[in-house]
């Protein structure tokens, strides 16, 4: 390669195929990649509902009981439903994802990744547990 | 973007990530469905604000909301460049992405810190 010094960002000589912005509507695994990558969207959704709320509790009991009739709106009810099984894809890829991340050892011995996996959807099932309960007792 | 800030802003993705994967579907669950749909009574004014009142709770909810907007900010910059193709607009998309998440985690710290 006999190119120039120095950077070009586009260089006519080379043949690029031009790739759509739906190139992962080709197959499965980069649809997947993507709605996985989206979920962000709904974790987004979430913090601000989040700090809506504290914000109502902030402003008073008007602004809180205006804000518990709001999510009772069919608009809210349906974004929520979605919001909430993005936010579930989320969980799911996390915790199977969890091992790569974690190594942990014994006895100088890796961990099997379900063992990682399986501890990882036992405390997120203990800890929804405990926030049911720990509400519900009013 | 330099690439000085990569690592901090890896470790916030994570934590943020970590923070929505076992808190976020049971507090939406029960926010976004359960109360309104009067599976559970949801907790009174009283209530609510009495726990919210607490230090603790207050530190959970600066988590709770923060970290997972740092979340959202890292990954969907790199949604936007792989996704839409967009690798060519980073400083904006940089601009407003860990922008918009550094708004509202100022301004969830800003209610928690003041709250009546």
């Amino acid at each position: 390669m006999n190119a120039p010094a120095g950077y070009t960002p586009y260089h006519p000589r080379w043949y690029r195929r031009r790739v759509s912005v739906w190139w992962w509507l080709e197959s499965w695994p980069y649809t997947r990649f993507v709605l996985r990558e989206l979920t962000s969207l709904a974790v987004a959704y979430f913090s601000v509902l989040a700090l809506w709320k504290v914000s109502a509790i902030a402003e008073g009991p008007r602004a809180y009981a205006d804000f518990l009739a709001r999510l009772q709106s069919p608009f809210f009810l349906v974004l929520n439903i979605l919001a909430f099984l993005g936010i579930l894809f989320h969980s799911i890829t996390w915790f199977n994802l969890a091992p790569k991340a974690l190594v942990v050892r014994v006895g100088g011995k890796r961990l099997p990744d379900w063992v990682i996996q399986a501890g990882n959807y036992a405390a997120w099932l203990a800890f929804s547990a405990g926030a049911v309960w720990f509400l519900g007792r009013g | 973007m330099r690439k000085g800030a990569t690592p901090l802003l890896w470790t916030l993705f994570s934590a943020g990530g970590t923070v929505a994967a076992f808190l976020f579907p049971i507090h939406l669950l029960l926010t976004g469905l359960a109360f309104p749909l009067g599976w559970m009574e949801p907790p009174s004014y009283e209530v609510a604000h009495r726990l919210l009142s607490h230090p603790l709770t207050r530190m959970y909810f600066l988590a709770l909301i923060s970290l997972p907007l740092f979340h959202w900010a890292h990954r969907f910059r790199y949604t936007l460049y792989d996704g839409l193709m967009l690798k060519h607009l980073t400083i904006p998309i940089v601009i407003l992405t860990y922008g918009s998440a550094l708004v509202g985690a100022a301004l969830a710290a800003y209610l928690l810190w003041f709250l009546p």
